[in-house]
């Protein structure tokens, strides 16, 4: 049995250890809002966040985060308040949406990292998130919107 | 290749005392003066451990090591660029990763978001071992299109390779896991060639010998 924390929550989950924490997160504890697009760290989609850090849950194993504060879409804000949240509402970045919540939680830890980012930094840091939609203009112009706010001091 | 230089063994006579004065309690100093007139000073230890054969040696050691440096196992986290390579082709890495100031990458996009602490089982899945990374921008270690000289002269700089002694870059390569990874390398991808203790022993002795540089 391994003790997790997901979202703030504790959760006892009886998988196996090399369990990839994605199927934990949808499947075991049912929160959906992860994606699973490759399996292999190739697109992006499954991005959540483990101890504020960026990681693909496809291939994370479950055991890596015992111990750690995991955070998926569903727990980025309670009402959808996250600046980088109300920047792609306001720009109206998804078409789709199925890529989405991995660009909203690698949008986020680049902003951590960088809160002032350029096109180049931009380009370098979301190149791993893929949109078959082809948002990446408006998840760009978002980026900069969310940037701006935090700047001024949104949070 | 041997450097065009001659040499003062002023070391064994400033061993007899005279020089303590001049270099403290650590006992006597070699001065070498190549062509250009630029002079160095080094320890006691050098003026009496290797000798011409042993430098010779310890020269051809690292010479044969340094294919193991070259391999793109070890070379393709060893690049001239800020993006590692990867694959027995050396390729730029997908997605746009770069070293980062720290060797971990930047903008949020760290190494650590794919790679695991060991390598996942199945084909065109990211490797992993222990502290998977670059080194930092700071202290690069390119191993990229470098010739066996360069490589030895970098390997054995404490400014460069990170404070180490020879010995201690002996110690790295023998124990350090993710050095280690690059004859475990998982799935898809082809070891270093050289086994792993061979490639040590000839780095040990390279280093016994006087660390010298082909």
């Amino acid at each position: 049995m391994l003790s997790l924390s997901v979202n703030g929550k504790k959760y006892q989950v009886d998988v196996p250890v090399d369990t990839p924490l994605l199927w934990v997160i949808r499947d075991t504890i049912g929160l959906t809002g992860t994606k699973y697009g490759c399996g292999k760290a190739l697109c992006g989609a499954c991005t959540v966040h483990v101890d504020g850090l960026a990681v693909r849950s496809c291939v994370t194993p479950v055991s890596a985060v015992v111990g750690k504060e995991v955070v998926t879409i569903e727990g980025l804000s309670h009402n959808l308040e996250h600046p980088v949240q109300q920047a792609w509402i306001a720009e109206e970045v998804p078409q789709c949406g199925y890529c989405q919540p991995g660009q909203i939680m690698m949008a986020t830890a680049l902003l951590a990292a960088n809160p002032k980012p350029s096109d180049a930094d931009i380009d370098q840091a979301m190149s791993g998130n893929l949109c078959r939609c082809g948002t990446y203009q408006r998840i760009r112009k978002a980026i900069h919107r969310a940037a701006n706010t935090m700047a001024s001091g949104g949070r | 290749m041997h450097a065009n230089k001659f040499r003062f063994h002023i070391g064994k006579l400033l061993c007899t005392g005279a020089a303590l004065v001049l270099v403290g309690l650590t006992g006597s100093a070699m001065l070498e003066v190549d062509r250009g007139g630029r002079s160095t000073w080094s320890g006691c230890s050098d003026a009496f451990a290797a000798s011409g054969p042993e430098k010779a040696a310890s020269a051809a050691a690292f010479a044969k090591a340094s294919r193991v440096l070259l391999h793109p196992r070890c070379m393709n986290c060893h690049p001239a660029g800020n993006r590692p390579l990867v694959g027995d082709k050396s390729q730029p890495h997908p997605m746009h990763v770069e070293r980062g100031p720290s060797g971990m990458g930047k903008n949020g996009l760290f190494c650590q978001a794919c790679h695991q602490e060991k390598n996942l089982t199945g084909k065109d899945l990211p490797p992993g071992a222990p502290e998977w990374q670059l080194p930092p921008a700071d202290t690069p270690m390119v191993f990229e299109k470098k010739p066996p000289r360069q490589l030895c002269e970098q390997l054995k700089d404490p400014a460069q390779n990170g404070s180490r002694s020879p010995a201690q870059v002996v110690d790295h390569v023998r124990d350090a896991p993710l050095v280690l990874w690059g004859w475990h390398p998982g799935e898809g991808r082809t070891p270093v060639s050289m086994p792993h203790d061979e490639f040590v022993s000839l780095m040990s002795e390279w280093a016994q010998k006087g660390a010298a540089c082909p």
